[in-house]
């Protein structure tokens, strides 16, 4: 006999659809309008087709826009199976298989699909809100599945999403434990498709007169640092990264370093080691960041011989590395002639009052720790201002700065500074990267934003090797001293996480920011390094794959035993009325003393006669009587107090 | 031929009627493990329930494995949370499929006879003594598309199966498939059931035969004094069977015994329906379903009628148990003439 497919009612396709609506609106932000649009349509179309049982469109029609929407697709981004591209693709078809929801089957791979697209919401974001989000998603479409599942009317609404919360709240604990124990294996499995990674704020490889003020409106984080030494103050944490060596006039480029030379590594004097471990955040980049100078870098990493730390290939995803480094140092004191003649090189036909003012410094001054002070008295002296919206600067940057606006952003500072070095004839290069962090008492470690984004200079000077010289510090010691937000003067277009005038709005960002960390860390940053390291820690033995998928196993057979019973234990033996298993244990110790209950004896009869044959036990088992009577078939059925009352006395009773 | 295993209710269930076929009392010893047997209720016990995942369920493994594999590729520790959490939620699907069907008592229910070509409906008594409601219990006959209840919490409820008849004589329904999906679909659970239920299916009646003849000359000798309902004769003690458009209700109002009025006039007659009368002249089941025709005119008519076939005889009565009892015999022939 044929099976008759069940036809879907409209409430349970309504149903369908609202759950595709709310798996779709974090997608609607990001795609192209007119792929919004489409979904949005579908979904209302298809729900005004339930909605008056309307017949759905013929699948040659369905054909043709299947074609125009992969024609769209590949008009819009240029290809079919890039990420974008394919979750796009993904939603179309999504969207037109609503056209041709007819039966219970279509309706599973619309489920199925939902699933799905939940997990492409993660290629965005996989913050602690978007989690939240999909969550509930992923409980309403659950919901929808279980709703689908009775055949007659489903029951209330609110009692299919009771029970769909309740079977996911008994996965979790099996989540947790694949979660934790499912052997990782380390990713990508075949080339990441290069738009995974969007633009990211972050510091570059070159730098020009605006680029650090912009990424200082940024409160995006650039990496968290926790200190397993004491922590140094923040004034002195300086995060190295780019060194730029090379001018043009405008920008400053970081060019080709050579790497370090094993031997050399070492600082040549160390004190003040400080050990911690770095969360970076993907900057597309390989710069990894230290503060000052790696005593002992990170594995996997390269060090050039101005001490830039390279990873092997560009941080795309958040990365742990442990490090520590030296705060005091000495370094380059024999530096290559071929570096010394690279710092002092200078664009031609640039500033041209700049080098006649380091002209005369270089006349005035022979020595070249006092053309250093002397320059730097220039900055201290002359009304210079720190600030996030400098003026814009013409051709001769520099001497536009120097000499007429005097207002920037430390690169400025820091390029002037530079060039001044160069043209009085003392080697000097430009190092780029993080000063300071926030402290956050809640998790206790170190946020360091992009906000955070500072560039200093170094000078070579004979006999003690590169030096750094902040020219910033010398206009507005504050920013070193105490961030950038107490630098700034007020109406200075701060971003929110750095403001610190709310005392109550700071606590509230390092809580959540504490959160983040956390999620970072135990959440996104579960690696599978992290994961061996986590498990050898535990103590289960050797951490290699076996042992984890032994653990795995071991630990799911106990979750689910734990769950079987815990939800088959009903089937057994249904739940006894307390009443009843209180009554029987008294008839239980009475039939003991030789006076068993009769066969269809009623309570009442029974405690009659045992009342009348047993004068001793007569007060005890009257008031038992009673109170089961009462309990079973009167006025206090549910009283908990009685049946305390009940229990007790069944326990004291001894006949 | 198969043992008889369909009862009636009587209305006055503590006489007992006459025409109840007694179900057999010992329960048929099932031939190896499942399918399981008896009359009474057989218990879906953990032995007897067995899971695999349903079509449904192998595509959600299949986008399981998709999203671990994009979960890795793109490292998304989002990714693998959902993963496994849905994976959890599949396992745990798993034992909630189970135990929806574990634990149900089975029991046959009662059948009614019909005619051949009418649906025989074979009732199923599901028990549940749990706390939680069984939604989605589907019981299928080998074959057949499942009927579906929702067996309440600690009761029961009743499964019709509908099959289609095609031949008078007796509808066995052997073995029933109980399974489940319920609540996510992913997994069937199911136990396949030996109730041998059978449903007794009367000749169809001729559409439109010839009327009843005529009544002979063998008749006629008991045809005066014989009960028709033309013209009111006399009170007889209820018996069961008759028609209750014949018991006095205004006697019995009266008295203790149910009287039943008995009639006297031209139909009123005792009337003999023969197998010979209708064979050789028709073959065998237009022959069976022209007496079933007559069976049905001679009871609309309030005749007392009795049936003869080879081997069987039925004496002259009436009510709607008599006519079942012929229509049974009818049903139940053979085709054998015995001389």
């Amino acid at each position: 006999m044929k099976v008759v497919a069940p036809r879907l009612s409209t409430g349970r396709v309504l149903a369908l659809l609202g759950c595709i609506l709310l798996v779709l609106a974090p997608h609607a932000t990001r795609l192209p309008l007119w792929i919004a649009a489409v979904a949005a349509w579908s979904l209302g179309l298809r729900a005004v087709f339930a909605w008056r049982g309307w017949g759905l469109p013929k699948t040659w029609m369905l054909l043709i826009l299947a074609a125009s929407a992969a024609v769209g697709i590949w008009l819009s981004y240029g290809q079919l199976f890039g990420r974008d591209a394919a979750v796009a693709l993904l939603i179309l078809m999504l969207c037109l298989k609503l056209m041709e929801l007819r039966a219970e089957r279509d309706a599973y791979v619309l489920i199925l699909l939902g699933y799905f697209l939940v997990i492409t919401d993660f290629l965005y974001s996989q913050s602690i809100p978007t989690a939240l989000y999909l969550l509930i998603c992923v409980w309403f479409v659950t919901a929808c599945l279980i709703a689908f599942q009775y055949r007659d009317r489903p029951p209330r609404p609110t009692a299919v999403l009771r029970q769909a919360g309740w079977m996911l709240a008994q996965a979790a604990p099996l989540m947790l434990v694949f979660f934790l124990l499912f052997p990782r294996v380390q990713g990508p499995l075949w080339g990441f498709p290069q738009a995974a990674y969007g633009a990211v704020s972050g510091l570059s490889d070159t730098m020009a007169p605006g680029s650090l003020s912009s990424l200082s409106l940024s409160d995006d984080v650039a990496f968290r640092v926790d200190f397993t030494t004491p922590p140094p103050t923040p004034a002195r944490l300086y995060w190295r990264g780019p060194v730029m060596w090379d001018f043009d006039g405008r920008t400053w480029r970081a060019g080709d370093s050579a790497p370090l030379p094993l031997a050399e590594e070492r600082p040549q004097t160390g004190q003040d080691v400080i050990r911690y471990v770095v969360t970076l955040e993907p900057h597309n980049l390989r710069w990894l960041f230290g503060a000052d100078l790696p005593a002992q870098r990170p594995k996997d990493s390269l060090l050039t011989h101005d001490y830039q730390m390279f990873a092997l290939r560009p941080v795309r995803q958040r990365m742990r590395y442990a490090m520590s480094s030296q705060l005091n140092y000495r370094i380059g004191l024999t530096e290559s002639p071929r570096n010394i003649e690279r710092a002092l090189r200078l664009p031609q036909g640039f500033n041209p009052r700049s080098l006649e003012f380091a002209r005369q410094l270089q006349q005035a001054h022979p020595d070249a720790k006092e053309i250093v002070r002397n320059a730097l008295l220039l900055f201290r002296e002359k009304p210079f201002f720190y600030t996030l919206v400098p003026p814009e600067l013409g051709r001769d940057s520099v001497d536009e700065f120097l000499f007429t606006t005097r207002r920037g952003f430390c690169e400025h500072f820091a390029s002037s500074f530079v060039f001044l070095m160069r043209a009085a004839g003392v080697p000097a290069r430009i190092v780029t990267g993080y000063q300071g962090g926030v402290f956050n008492p809640i998790g206790a470690y170190l946020i360091v934003r992009q906000s955070e984004a500072h560039a200093w200079a170094e000078v070579w000077l004979d006999g003690e090797g590169w030096v750094r010289i902040d020219p910033t510090a010398a206009v507005s010691p504050q920013r070193i001293e105490s961030g950038i937000a107490a630098a700034m003067p007020l109406g200075e277009p701060l971003p929110l996480m750095v403001r610190t005038d709310n005392a109550l709005l700071r606590q509230l960002r390092f809580g959540l920011d504490a959160a983040a960390n956390g999620w970072n860390q135990w959440v996104l940053g579960y690696t599978p390094e992290r994961q061996l390291r986590i498990f050898e820690r535990v103590g289960f033995g050797k951490a290699n794959w076996q042992n984890l998928a032994l653990a795995l196993s071991a630990a799911t057979a106990l979750v689910l035993a734990v769950l079987s019973v815990l939800l088959l234990r009903k089937l057994r033996r249904p739940l006894r009325d307390p009443v009843q298993v209180l009554w029987d244990d008294f008839s239980r110790k009475l039939s003991r003393r030789g006076l068993p209950r009769r066969p269809g004896e009623g309570p009442v009869d029974y405690v009659r006669r045992v009342t009348a044959g047993q004068p001793t036990l007569a007060g005890d088992v009257a008031q038992i009587g009673a109170l089961y009577t009462r309990l079973r078939y009167g006025a206090s059925s549910g009283n908990a107090r009685e049946l305390a009352e009940l229990r007790r006395r069944v326990r004291a009773f001894r006949p | 031929m198969r043992r008889a295993r369909c009862w009636r209710t009587s209305r006055f269930p503590d006489r007992p009627s006459t025409f109840i076929v007694n179900a057999p009392l010992s329960p048929r010893i099932a031939d190896g493990p499942t399918p399981t047997s008896g009359r009474a209720p057989i218990v879906l016990t953990q032995r007897r329930v067995y899971i695999l995942p349903t079509k449904q369920g192998l595509l959600y493994a299949t986008m399981l494995a998709l999203m671990l594999i994009g979960a890795i590729n793109y490292n998304l520790g989002l990714g693998y949370v959902l993963t496994f959490l849905l994976a959890g939620l599949g396992i745990i699907a798993l034992l909630h499929t189970w135990r929806n069907l574990a634990g149900l008592a089975i029991t046959v229910g009662r059948t009614e006879p019909v005619f051949a070509g009418d649906p025989a409906v074979h009732e199923i008594r599901i028990d549940s003594v749990v706390t939680f409601v069984r939604p989605s219990i589907g019981v299928a006959p080998p074959g057949m598309p499942p009927v579906f209840v929702d067996v309440p919490a600690q009761d029961s409820c009743i499964a019709r199966i509908s099959m289609p008849t095609q031949r008078r004589g007796w509808q066995p329904l052997d073995t029933v498939r109980v399974s489940t999906t319920f609540p996510l679909g992913l997994f069937r659970a199911w136990s396949n059931v030996a109730i041998d239920s059978v449903v007794l299916a009367y000749p169809r009646p001729e559409a439109d035969g010839p009327p009843l003849p005529a009544v002979s000359g063998e008749d006629a000798g008991a045809g005066v004094t014989g009960a028709g309902s033309d013209d009111f004769a006399s009170f007889r003690s209820y018996s069961p069977g008759d028609s209750l458009k014949h018991v006095a209700w205004k006697a019995a109002a009266r008295s203790d015994v149910l009287l039943v009025k008995q009639f006297a006039g031209s139909a009123g007659r005792e009337r003999w329906l023969e197998w010979r009368d209708v064979h050789p002249a028709l073959p065998l089941e237009p022959a069976l379903a022209r007496l079933a025709r007559w069976v049905l005119l001679a009871e609309e008519g309030g005749e007392r009628y009795g049936l003869r076939l080879p081997g069987t005889e039925i004496a002259p009565g009436g009510g709607h148990d008599h006519r079942d009892h012929c229509l049974e015999a009818l049903a139940l022939f053979d085709g054998k003439v015995t001389r």
